[in-house]
């Protein structure tokens, strides 16, 4: 089984967030940017399926800053090939335009099952997942938390409430992972740089960027803060006793 | 192109989900500005009483027995051509499970602009605006509704859901499917919540742990301090995917909504999927390390304390309290 699990790196939301002078997007100069999670998830789920039976999974990602780090821990989870593609990434990508160069690449590798994270945080066009699956004529399921492959898959995905539908899926097909069934594992940042030493990124260009079909931000702004919490001061200990004095009042005590 | 706003609406298992009445009220104002009708378009199989309380001009009510679970396959195949007959201002679709599978599926087939994680329009006088929620909550990015047809979808809270149900049921008319006999994507069988463990949608205080609780052994610290105040622990998606909670004790998008009169968020951002489902608590009260965490805006009282130096203090004092009362 061939598993193409292609990533995206997003802010990482701990920094405090700035907006730059156009007023209508974040300062990429204050920006970290990390792994978006649900794509860590997909790599740990296309990993789980791998040890499950012979399989080989690809990791492709587009060529930023901080995405050598992602694509070495995955290698150092067991990923077999990590691919960087290079192009004009430089003032930001919406994920029309990153599903376009996904799917032009991808397509070479002739996958049977493509797995990416079902959202990002900082998606404002919708995810990357359906759109590349679109492109690359392929079934779609979102919001899937356990995959079981043979000739097809067995996706388990999420409605709210709690409840799952197991679902049979035609393959290939690009599945949007919630959850993987076993959380991300941890690798010391030792195994990490031992794989920098063996593993390989490979380059390839990118398609040239197309950004159709994705809106306009002209503003962007923080939330407004009318009804903000009344904040508790002092140490932990005074705000344990102020809030037994707000349980009682409140009737919880 | 028209000035109408269609709303995909979703349903699943006999219910109507609140985002599909959140879009309803969110289109009736679009309406009013682009001065279309609101067209209500559901897909189902033997449901159409479902659609007595939509607030909506009218249901475009489309049977098929590939409707009676959600498949991508067929209600990608289907509003395919419900877009591309009526040519709308925009079509509302849920950021959900269901409306996330099928829009940017759609933006891409149709050759149509999308947005995502909207949470409010503004049309006052002018074109109207999209205003969508990103970044965990953080940010909120705004711009013209794209042309000629916006797809949206929509994340609840900008809008009540009492504002799109109806006293009166619409006019109802039928449409067609497509052929749907060779569908990639099927429902085998559901898979309902485990029973037997505490339903925290009827818990009366909840004791919510995020991503700050850090590990599995702090978990305990929670569950002492819910029991010390006669509640039980719930979590956000972070503490449920470590596998630290059962997945029954998960309040969010895909979890439970919940009511409580009493919801303490330890360590938990406020991420938009997860407040969502918390706004019909009596009384929240956030402690954050992060004094930027969206949680900090939905919550009465605050503090920016470390959980864990707060949870044993507080169970204490909870306890010695108790004891005095």
């Amino acid at each position: 089984m061939n598993i193409v699990v292609p990533i995206k790196m997003v802010p990482d939301l701990v920094e405090e967030l700035v907006i730059d002078a156009s007023g209508a997007r974040l300062d990429p100069d204050a920006l970290r940017l990390r792994l978006n999670e649900f794509d860590d998830h997909a790599i740990e789920q296309a990993i789980l399926l791998k040890e499950k039976g012979a399989g080989q999974v690809t990791v492709v990602a587009p060529d930023i800053e901080g995405v050598d780090d992602a694509l070495f821990t995955a290698a150092a989870k067991g990923a077999d090939r990590l691919i960087k593609l290079t192009g004009n990434w430089n003032n930001g990508v919406n994920n029309h335009a990153l599903a376009r160069v996904f799917a032009n690449f991808i397509k070479t590798l002739r996958p049977e099952l493509i797995l990416t994270g079902v959202q990002a945080h900082n998606d404002l066009d919708g995810a990357v997942g359906p759109q590349m699956a679109e492109h690359l004529g392929m079934a779609y399921v979102g919001y899937v938390s356990g995959v079981i492959v043979s000739d097809k898959a067995q996706v388990r995905k999420e409605f709210p409430g709690g409840m799952i539908a197991e679902m049979n899926v035609v393959l290939p097909a690009v599945l949007g992972i919630q959850a993987a069934e076993k959380p991300p594992r941890y690798v010391p940042i030792s195994k990490v740089r031992a794989t920098m030493k063996t593993a390989k990124i490979e380059t390839f260009p990118a398609m040239e960027l197309e950004t159709a079909g994705a809106p306009t931000t002209v503003r962007l702004f923080q939330p407004e803060t009318g009804a903000r919490a009344t904040m508790l001061e002092g140490d932990a200990d005074a705000v344990a006793t102020r809030l037994v004095e707000i349980f009682r009042e409140s009737g919880v005590l | 192109m028209n000035s109408d706003i269609f709303v995909v609406i979703e349903h699943l298992r006999g219910q109507v989900s609140d985002i599909s009445y959140v879009m309803l009220a969110a289109a009736r104002g679009l309406a009013n500005a682009t001065g279309g009708k609101v067209i209500a378009v559901m897909l189902g199989h033997d449901v159409e009483a479902l659609a007595r309380d939509l607030a909506a001009d009218r249901v475009l009510y489309i049977e098929h027995a590939a409707f009676a679970d959600f498949s991508s396959d067929a209600y990608q195949r289907t509003l395919e051509n419900v877009i591309k007959e009526n040519a709308p201002r925009a079509v509302l679709f849920g950021d959900t499970t269901i409306g996330g599978d099928v829009a940017a599926w759609l933006s891409t087939h149709l050759a149509l602009p999308l947005v995502s994680a909207c949470r409010t329009f503004r049309a006052d006088g002018s074109a109207p605006k999209f205003v969508s929620q990103i970044c965990g909550g953080k940010m909120m990015a705004e711009g013209d509704l794209p042309a000629p047809t916006a797809l949206v979808l929509m994340v609840p809270g900008g809008y009540k859901p009492e504002q799109g149900r109806a006293a009166q049921a619409p006019e109802l008319v039928h449409g067609s499917a497509p052929a749907l006999d060779d569908l990639r994507v099927t429902v085998k069988e559901y898979i309902e919540p485990a029973v037997g463990d505490v339903d925290v949608a009827k818990e009366a205080i909840l004791v919510a742990i995020g991503r700050g609780v850090q590990n599995q052994d702090n978990v305990e610290l929670a569950e002492e301090l819910a029991k010390s105040l006669g509640g039980v622990v719930a979590g956000s998606r972070p503490v449920i995917d470590q596998g630290w909670l059962a997945p029954t004790r998960l309040v969010g998008k895909s979890g439970k909504a919940v009511k409580p009169k009493l919801y303490l968020a330890l360590g938990i951002s406020g991420a938009p999927e997860h407040t969502e489902a918390i706004g019909d608590s009596e009384m929240i009260i956030a402690i954050n390390t992060d004094p930027t965490a969206p949680i900090f805006d939905i919550a009465k009282f605050g503090a920016q304390v470390d959980m864990l130096d707060l949870m044993p203090v507080l169970t204490e004092q909870v306890q010695q309290a108790k004891g005095l009362a």
